[in-house]
């Protein structure tokens, strides 16, 4: 098993495994919407699947929980063991891989030399820059010597997970190792922030998929957030947002108004400042998602959340009032549909105003 | 000296960043070996000065595989801080969730981090899919067992293999003389790694209804973050733990005891039937230490804990020693060969009330080849119980349920060994650890449903309490005591973790964890006495080929290392308050 033949392209497998193009467009035009793409784009994606080999994966983890790692093992689509086997190359990726120490590194080293250029790197926690990156090691390297030098031949990079992104916990004060995040160190490569902690598994499967099918990272806003997936507040698409608006709040955890899924405002939840899709995606097979559980949001896909004051004190009134006018004002022109739009931008414009 | 060093760096199919130095004499067999944890945060710093009903979420970023396990120790440490009871249902709502947590992370464990130790995956291109399916047939009745869905795994299997690209599979041991499974055994294995994968996304569900996601499901300080919303009227959504919710639920515990029942137990005992050596090997301490968990009615009532609490010394089950986690000649960590300074020497051990901390690398500027072993080589300090090492973990917490006579465990345990013609003392072994873990996960999975059926019992009898809101308001907790310290202990999957907490004015001024794999990855201590991962792998460890260090990670993985967790530190604002208030 460890000789290597010529790779076969993508669309060579898939064909033999007896997929057709019209199941195959099918999937594509399922991630196209995942990504808010037009339909149009389905066979594009499918032709430039279908020539690929399977993509090049590196995964470098640093300080880090393993829970980004395992919120992937929980997307439903598309699953991981459709990923690792059929449309990517899981090159390194120390917690899933067979071998270990030298062996895994020359596995590393190889992908990259097969790759250069065009592989895509994945990277899960924080690097600390105190001390000279004495605080993280693999193989007897400092985390801010492996990024550095998988990075140079990296096509782009995805910062997956609140610690990869803006720092996270290790960065929470007093920063105790330098920990930061990947932009801080890596500006000559496109890098993509999926943050959330751990982030959606959706999400980053689908801008995998994105990657994969495009050849190129999604659209993005000013902190290299994927739009599809971040383009909103949780408060905004909140289905607990009708009782927000009516002033109905759950004043403890488990009130009549906790029963009947009244506003979480006054027991801290932060939906209203915090950019992610849990509202709409959620979480496990759309289970559930925090809030529909019963506990406030803890904004953990915003940058430095851990130091934004108690998870549990309320949001400032003023700003309150605000989002409610908005809404308000939203209301009225509802019946159109300028309405949501309207709201949406509005909405969006008084978020970036607090933020 | 003919010894030779052998580094392992990355260990992985692990939790983080774990190291192993070993060196072996002529003929391969393991000398010495030492345990290197190589990444530290510092969220025990991170944690001093905030809101103590906030702690839960960041203590549980310690770990995002054991995810849950530090939630439960905080928010358990800061209501025993504050003598803050929970309602029934909450307790009952944590207990499902935390042997959720044992069954989802130790089928994973076993199929995803384990297996390939064990299972050769080339090997299974030979295998003969009708043959397979016999043999799975002959192992239990799970339903996907057909020649045709072996047939199509090998398929898979083959083109993967052909196109190439081998990606995790890469540069693997394959073909290791000492992978003994036939092939139609590692192919049967090989789809039920796939089987898991899709299996545990499905009962990760549980956790998102409960805690609203998975992994980092929320919790409360004071009970249960989820209300129940059983009776809401129809088509409105209340929350997450409604009709609908509650059935989810039971059918994920059902699914999760067939999947344990049918596949994660039988393959277990099969695999381990072709590894009996490996009961023989593997288990150096002899000390076991559980903290217990899985209260019947509430924390403060110990008897009657699925899990008892003890220490059990030299292999020794005839005698159970009582375990006091708030008394400073029993716990106490050193920190005599780890990066860490202590005011009172280095020798010195602390009580984690006590606990202080100082970061200072000592070790080889990075990048280095090796560790200077016979001084300080790692940020994981060494735990130790009146002095003694001690393994936790499912060996430990299965021998404490033998030792103290839970039938269910002693019938499990007798016939199993029966069935593959072993003694007792196979147990302590590195295939006894691993087996140890199936054994625990049945009895907690078959737990789940008495668990459910009280919850669900309460509910129908009109008590849907699940908080307790009376101590919420941090304004209400000024009494007597200016500082107040409290203890919240968990079994965690991978085994006795405990969180002491220091609370003064409001706010963290302590917090310090002593967690499962800090107790097993542990460098030596000041006495010289070794960790359990360093005196496994010198018990009877002889390596075929030394590039290939195969034993190694079978011995390792049986431990189910977790080094996230293993690595903390102290403030060091809070150590002279801390000291004060030592008795």
């Amino acid at each position: 098993m460890n000789q290597r033949k010529a790779p076969e392209t993508l669309g060579e497998e898939l064909r033999r495994r007896g997929m057709s193009r019209r199941t195959f467009l099918k999937f594509c035009a399922a991630l196209a919407s995942s990504m808010a793409l037009p339909a149009s784009m389905a066979p594009v994606m499918a032709d430039a699947l279908a020539a690929a080999r399977r993509q090049s994966v590196i995964w470098l983890s640093f300080q880090e929980c393993t829970g980004c790692v395992e919120s992937l093992t929980r997307s439903y689509a598309p699953t991981l063991e459709s990923l690792i086997f059929d449309f990517i190359s899981l090159d390194y990726q120390h917690t899933l891989q067979a071998a270990a120490g030298h062996q895994v590194e020359a596995a590393r080293e190889t992908a990259m030399k097969e790759n250069w250029g065009k592989y895509l790197a994945v990277v899960d926690g924080s690097i600390p820059l105190k001390d000279g990156g004495v605080y993280s090691t693999v193989a007897g390297e400092t985390n801010l010597d492996t990024l550095r030098h998988v990075a140079e031949g990296a096509a782009a990079i995805i910062s997956v997970g609140t610690c990869a992104a803006y720092g996270g916990l290790p960065k929470a004060h007093p920063n105790p190792t330098g920990a930061a995040p990947v932009t801080d160190i890596i500006r000559d490569k496109p890098v993509i922030n999926v943050p959330g902690c751990p982030p959606i598994p959706e999400v980053l499967a689908g801008v995998i998929a994105n990657f994969l099918t495009l050849g190129r990272l999604p659209e993005m806003d000013a902190l290299h957030r994927p739009l599809a997936f971040f383009g909103e507040t949780v408060h905004e698409r909140c289905y607990r947002r009708p009782f927000f608006r009516r002033d109905q709040f759950a004043k403890s955890f488990d009130d009549e108004g906790a029963r009947n899924g009244w506003c979480l405002y006054e027991l801290g939840c932060k939906g209203p400042e915090t950019r992610n899709a849990c509202a709409t995606t959620k979480w496990n097979r759309g289970v559930s998602f925090p809030i529909e559980s019963g506990h406030g949001c803890i904004g953990c896909s915003e940058p430095d959340f851990w130091d934004k004051g108690s998870f549990y004190a309320p949001l400032p009134r003023g700003r309150r009032s605000s989002a409610e006018s908005i809404a308000a004002a939203a209301q009225m022109a509802a019946g159109t549909g300028i309405g949501g739009a309207m709201l949406s931008r509005a909405s969006r414009k008084e978020d970036l105003e607090d933020g | 000296m003919s010894t030779e060093r052998i580094v392992v760096d990355p260990v992985t199919r692990i939790e983080g960043h774990l190291r192993i130095e070993a060196e072996a004499d002529a003929q391969g067999n393991i000398t010495h070996a030492s345990s290197s944890g190589t990444m530290v945060r510092g969220i025990e710093t991170i944690l001093t000065g905030r809101d103590p009903r906030d702690a839960w979420a960041f203590a549980q970023r310690i770990c995002g595989v054991c995810t849950l396990v530090h939630g439960i120790a905080s928010v358990r440490a800061v209501e025993d801080a504050l003598d803050y009871p929970i309602p029934p249902n909450a307790q009952l709502i944590r207990n499902l969730m935390i042997g959720a947590q044992f069954v989802h992370d130790h089928v994973m464990h076993f199929y995803h981090l384990h297996a390939l130790d064990w299972v050769d995956v080339v090997s299974a291109l030979e295998a003969d899919p009708a043959a397979t399916s016999e043999l799975a047939r002959s192992l239990s009745d799970y339903p996907h067992s057909s020649p045709g869905h072996f047939s199509d795994v090998k398929k898979r299997l083959r083109e993967f293999v052909e196109s190439g690209q081998l990606g995790i599979f890469a540069n693997g041991y394959w073909g290791h003389p000492a992978y003994r499974l036939p092939p139609e055994a590692n192919l049967m294995a090989l789809a039920h790694y796939l089987d898991a994968l899709a299996w545990q996304r499905d009962v990760a569900r549980l956790h998102a209804v409960f805690g609203g996601k998975n992994p980092h499901p929320n919790f409360l300080v004071g009970g249960a973050p989820s209300a129940i919303s059983t009776g809401v009227e129809r088509g409105r959504r209340g929350t997450a733990v409604d009709d609908a919710g509650l059935a989810l639920v039971r059918e994920v515990i059902g699914q999760m005891q067939d999947f344990v029942n049918q596949v994660y137990l039988p393959d277990t005992l099969a695999i381990a039937g072709f590894y009996k050596d490996w009961f023989r090997r593997g288990e150096g301490i002899g000390n076991f230490l559980t903290c217990g968990d899985f209260p019947e009615k509430g924390l403060d009532d110990p008897a009657t804990y699925l899990v008892p609490a003890g220490v059990i010394l030299d292999r020794d089950l005839s005698r159970i020693h009582p375990l006091d986690l708030e008394d400073p000649q029993q716990i106490q960590e050193f920190t005599a060969h780890a990066w860490y300074d202590y005011s009172t020497g280095k020798d010195s051990g602390l009580h984690p009330y006590a606990g202080e901390t100082r970061l200072n690398y000592t070790g080889p500027e990075p990048p280095y080849e090796h560790l200077d072993v016979g001084a300080d080589y790692s940020w994981i300090k060494s735990p130790r119980w009146r002095g003694r090492p001690m393994e936790v973990g499912p060996l430990a917490r299965v021998l404490m349920m033998y030792a103290s006579g839970h039938a269910p465990t002693r019938e499990l345990v007798n016939s199993a060994l029966h069935t593959l013609d072993l003694p007792l003392e196979a147990m302590f072994s590195t295939m006894g650890r691993t087996a140890a873990r199936a054994f625990e996960t049945k009895i907690v999975a078959d737990q789940k449903t008495v668990w459910y059926e009280n919850l669900m019992a309460n509910i129908r009898a009109g008590d849907l309490r699940t908080h307790n809101q009376e101590l919420w308001d941090p304004s209400t907790w000024h009494s007597e005591h200016k500082v107040r310290r409290g203890i919240g202990y968990t079994e965690a999957p991978r085994g006795a973790l405990a969180h002491w907490v220091v609370i003064e004015d409001e706010k963290l001024a302590n917090y310090q964890a002593v967690v499962p794999s800090t107790w097993n990855a542990g460098p030596r201590d000041a006495k010289g006495q070794f960790g359990p991962y360093e005196a496994a792998l010198m018990d009877n460890h002889q390596l075929h080929d030394r590039q290939q260090p195969l034993e190694i990670l079978r011995t390792i993985h049986s431990f189910d290392p977790c080094i996230a967790c293993a690595v903390h530190m102290v403030d060091k604002e809070g150590r002279e308050l801390v000291r004060v208030r030592v008795r």
